[in-house]
């Protein structure tokens, strides 16, 4: 058995843009991405360049994850935030439950006012998520999946397609 | 855990590749990195050790393909398959999709594929998932060393239910893509029965 899946509506996932693109002004900063704890990316805002997005999302769980590991080890249930300076660019990271929000900033910013302004969303971001969580448990065992009614001539054809 | 957005028509599933140390599992990966155009991937990235053993994990994003519209794209790791990182293993386990244990066919390395596997199946109980109901495929590799234990009995010894075996050199990428394919439609069909 595994988990469920988690589904993203296009409402939701619109209100979720609105709020990184707010906190990516407020914040100054050059990008602003929300992974989901086990790596998975729900939404990116800001200059976006070449950067390897889905690269980004996966090293960012990994990175929580080892640090959570050796928060425990210390006795700390978790540490809610990680920065990680560079010479020109930096990330900040903060855990909000089940989400990562990461925000990527250079000069223009400082890290005060990334963890200020990341603080100050964190909670629409939780209950936007939480609706997120919602409509996934209410569409589990409805036909409205896209998968729900898929034939195994389609899941082979994705395989031809390469 | 299968990511499914409606705004972007992408569906995101984890497929982790599991096994004891030098079976392969990075290799697979780098068959399938070689081997795939590159508007189908994303970049491989290694987090590995100085001498290029597995440190925390592989990883890769393959796209696949559309269906009913909706682009399908798997995540590949693979964990470190050294004994002592077992605390960074269990990590990269949490929210997977879809396990491939890959098994090292030479004799020597028999009771490290036993080893792993158990610890396959711990790691996923401490996570909350049954390897009996998550979609599984073993593959054989390394068949073409001169030192191999014949299949059916490397089979007879890991199989642990009706999943499917596939035999490969991952190295010259033989079974690399049947290995995939068969745990990649077991997620699927999962995804349809959920």
């Amino acid at each position: 058995m595994v988990d469920m899946p988690i589904l993203i509506r296009e409402q939701r996932y619109h209100q979720i843009k609105a709020l990184l693109a707010r906190l990516r002004l407020d914040a100054a900063a050059k990008l602003v991405v929300l992974v989901e704890k086990d790596g998975q990316q729900i939404a990116v805002h800001g200059e976006l360049g070449d950067l390897d997005t889905t690269s980004l999302a996966s090293l960012v769980a990994g990175n929580v994850a080892a640090t959570g590991g050796m928060a425990k080890l210390i006795g700390e249930k978790e540490f809610p935030t990680l920065s990680h300076e560079g010479d020109k660019e930096s990330i900040h990271i903060s855990v909000i439950g089940r989400i990562l929000l990461v925000v990527v900033f250079d000069q223009r910013s400082s890290l005060g006012l990334v963890k200020l302004r990341s603080k100050q969303v964190s909670q629409e971001l939780a209950a936007a998520f939480a609706e997120v969580e919602r409509e996934s448990a209410l569409a589990k065992g409805a036909a409205s999946l896209p998968f729900g009614e898929i034939t195994d001539e389609e899941i082979d054809s994705l395989f031809m397609q390469n | 855990m299968t990511f499914i957005n409606y705004a972007n028509k992408e569906i995101n599933c984890k497929i982790v590749y599991y096994g004891p140390g030098l079976c392969g599992k990075t290799t697979n990966l780098q068959h399938i990195y070689d081997a795939t155009a590159p508007q189908a991937k994303g970049k491989l990235i290694s987090l590995a050790t100085e001498t290029d053993r597995t440190l925390f994990f592989d990883f890769m994003p393959l796209e696949l393909g559309t269906v009913r519209g909706f682009k399908t794209r798997f995540h590949l790791y693979t964990v470190p398959g050294q004994v002592f990182y077992e605390a960074s293993r269990k990590l990269i386990l949490k929210g997977v999709d879809g396990v491939v244990f890959v098994a090292d066919s030479q004799e020597e390395r028999m009771d490290a594929n036993i080893e792993s596997l158990y610890n396959l199946d711990e790691n996923l109980k401490a996570h909350g998932y049954d390897l009996m109901k998550i979609p599984y495929v073993l593959q054989l590799n390394k068949r073409d060393l001169p030192n191999v234990v014949p299949a059916a009995d490397i089979a007879a010894e890991l199989l642990k239910k009706d999943e499917p075996v596939v035999e490969a050199v991952a190295s010259t990428g033989v079974g690399v893509f049947d290995t995939l394919k068969a745990v990649a439609k077991q997620v699927l069909t999962e995804l349809r029965r959920s």
